[in-house]
């Protein structure tokens, strides 16, 4: 007869780990957690998709032969100066203060070397940031941190941001070691405090406001530059049309599983819709405007492939913005870092976070052990320009490629040709937010019978 | 007005024709005589919005009538006289120069302004100098609840009352208040005036043209209360 002990193994699935863990740490701190990146969860998303290839009944394009286009056009509706793309993939908006200069310029660099473009963020337009971009949006956030009218007119677009899908109703977040002496003079705010931005911008109130506020946008600039208004994905179809009616040439939609540089955990993991359905109620409410085409849709929040782009495309997107992809291509989250061609290990630095690669979110913590997040002198050298620009254009042109490979073999000329018949949904979870069929049938929950 | 200016040549926009808004904001900007600009009358304005917005040169401008939203939104240098109403926004985010409102003003007049001064002779409405990150404005009758709301830096001056809220959230801007303070929103306290406030008080009158006792205003500013996190204080921020 065993003399062991029993040991119960059996963990609550409503109190289990996890959640113990951080009802003690609220216990113990009397505040909530904040982190960077995006939601965690596991949620219906890109990969609950497949795409079609052509067979008999579609006829593919030679993958290695054939051209397959790329060129975007964004801002066709009012501006005179559209953005013109070599691809569809756009680096989303970040900001200075939550990246370093480093980092801007790098992803400045790349986004011109494949033709694209890049986002500034909630602290202005740096120098380095406008000088590596051929093409950079400027961003307008309730915050107005930085703004002005010559960074305005330096802009090829301006971007409205109303809400960011990590967050939707909630402001910036910049804690205090990442507010350095010149982001602090950027933003006009003392060094060091824990900045908290504006969740509503200070000079309209609601769409019909907004109309105004982009007719301004319009006048300054003379009506060249193409606007767009961000949302965070929540009442998806209403703000659709609600922009388009505020006077939006591109509407950019981001999902829950978008990133942020700082914010409150229960905001990441609990506000906000998957982008996977976001993206269907986007392109459908520019359907019932008859604004297809006219107003351009950019679908962001956890894209990380090319066959994420394909996917997005297909439901109705004209293109995708990337965050937290490029950062991950920068070197965030990996082991080492490089210097001057050598790669240096970094594990004790994630350690002394509290954490390890592959888990890192210690983002607003400033102390980025690959020198990403950071706006520490010494971190921040650890991303080498050059270095990140390479990578940064290595994964764009590879996201590229891969869009171009799938839309040949679905029989595509355009990568903009990609169409909803080209899908079907693995779960049904995903058929009825895309409202595309389960695999093997013609079911499209709440559209038809199984 | 000083007489050379006085003596310039003026060149008129009649907003009442169709196209004109486009086509004054357009001359503003790309013909603009860099020296010896004549002074711009805009006749019929009506309420139209973004009036004289983004104007980056010396210039006077009047406008003879009530403006929309926006007007001199953005304005670096020019001299923006508004003969009447303003809309909401008016001078928003202005980098320099001076925009002065003879009626009163809608909400949020000066918001997120860098620099320059907004005048409003009346009284000026909701959430004045909101975000201000450095201008001034000088508000020569009361001004609504939320003046001051999270600005940064600069100085408003209010001659009258104040609503609700004033300077909620306040950075290191500074709120110079004549009347009576309907409520101080979070964060924000009355400190003693000192000479260099008074100093201040006494510049900002002169731009106006107000004839007010110094002495008779008070401080408004941060605590500081708020800059880092505060457990105890969650309901704060």
């Amino acid at each position: 007869m065993s003399t062991e002990l029993h040991v119960s193994a059996e963990e609550s699935a409503s109190f289990d780990r996890a959640t113990i863990e951080y009802i003690q740490r609220a216990s113990a701190t009397g505040l909530y957690e904040i982190r960077g990146l995006g939601a965690k969860r596991k949620l219906p998303h890109f990969d609950d998709l497949l795409l079609l290839g052509a067979s008999l009944s579609r006829y593919p394009l030679e993958g290695y032969r054939e051209k397959c286009n790329t060129r975007t056009v964004l801002g066709t509706r009012y501006a005179t100066k559209p953005v013109v793309l070599d691809i569809p993939i756009t680096i989303a908006g970040m900001s200075f203060g939550a990246l370093s200069a480093n980092v801007k310029e790098a992803l400045g660099r790349a986004a011109t070397a494949v033709g694209t473009s890049t986002t500034t963020g909630d602290g202005g337009m740096t120098s380095e940031e406008r000088n590596s971009s051929k093409t950079l949006v400027y961003q307008c956030l309730p915050s107005r941190y930085g703004f002005n009218p010559d960074d305005v007119r330096r802009a090829d677009a301006i971007e409205i941001v109303i809400g960011q899908g990590a967050k939707p109703g909630g402001g910036g977040m910049l804690l205090g070691q990442k507010v350095n002496p010149r982001v602090a003079k950027m933003r006009t705010l003392p060094a060091g405090v824990d900045q908290r931005s504006a969740s509503r911008h200070p000079d309209w109130t609601g769409p019909d406001d907004l109309a105004i506020k982009i007719r301004e946008l319009r006048e300054i600039t003379d009506w060249e530059k193409p606007i767009y208004v961000k949302v965070g994905a929540t009442r998806v179809p209403h703000d659709v049309k609600l922009a388009v009616h505020s006077g939006a040439d591109v509407v950019v939609v981001d999902g829950m599983q978008g990133g942020t540089a700082a914010t409150q955990l229960t905001f990441i993991e609990h506000v906000g819709i998957p982008t996977l359905a976001a993206v269907r109620q986007a392109a459908d409410a520019l359907e019932e405007l008859n604004m297809t085409g006219k107003v351009q849709l950019i679908v962001s929040g956890g894209i990380r492939s090319g066959a994420d782009v394909a996917k997005a495309l297909a439901l109705g997107a004209d293109a995708v913005s990337i965050g937290q992809g490029v950062l991950f291509s920068l070197g965030c989250n990996s082991s080492t870092y490089v210097q001057k061609g050598q790669h240096i290990d970094a594990s004790a630095d994630y350690a002394t976070l509290g954490t390890r690669p592959g888990f890192c979110h210690h983002c607003h913590t400033g102390r980025c052990p690959v020198g990403v997040t950071t706006q520490d002198a010494a971190l921040e050298q650890r991303l080498e320009v050059e270095t990140g620009a390479k990578r940064v254009r290595n994964y764009l042109k590879t996201l590229a490629m891969e869009l171009t490979t799938l839309a040949r073999a679905c029989g595509k000329q355009d990568v903009h040709h990609m169409e909803r018949e080209d899908l079907v949904a693995l779960t049904v979870e995903a058929a009825a937010m895309a409202r595309v069929p389960l695999a093997g049938t013609e079911w499209i929950p709440g559209q038809s019978s199984p | 007005m000083n007489a050379a200016a006085a003596a310039a040549p003026v060149k008129e926009f009649d907003l009442s024709q169709s196209g004109n808004l486009r086509a004054l904001n357009r001359w503003l900007h790309r013909e603009l005589p860099v020296e010896c600009a004549p002074r711009v009358r805009v006749v019929n304005p009506d309420g139209a919005h973004s009036i004289a917005a983004g104007v980056d040169g010396a210039v006077e401008i009047d406008v003879l009538g009530h403006a929309g939203y926006y007007v001199a939104g953005m304005n670096k240098q020019a001299r923006v006289t508004v003969h009447g109403n303003a809309g909401t926004g008016a001078a928003e985010n202005m980098m320099s120069g001076l925009v002065r409102i003879k009626g009163f003003a809608s909400n949020s007049a000066g918001a997120s302004a860098h620099g320059g001064c907004l005048v409003i002779e009346g009284d000026a409405s909701l959430r004045c100098g909101i975000s201000l990150k450095g201008g001034d404005i000088v508000v020569g009758g009361s001004a609504g609840s939320f003046t001051a709301f999270m600005a940064q830096a600069g100085r408003i001056l209010i001659c009258g009352d104040a609503g609700e809220a004033l300077g909620d959230s306040l950075y290191e801007a500074v709120i110079y208040v004549r009347g009576k303070v309907a409520s101080l929103g979070a964060d924000a306290r009355f400190e003693p005036m000192t000479e260099s406030d008074l100093a201040a008080v006494r510049e900002l009158l002169a731009i106006a043209g107000f004839d007010h006792d110094p002495a008779s205003f008070r401080r408004v500013a941060s605590a500081r209360g708020l800059y880092h996190w505060n457990a105890d204080a969650n309901q704060e921020y």
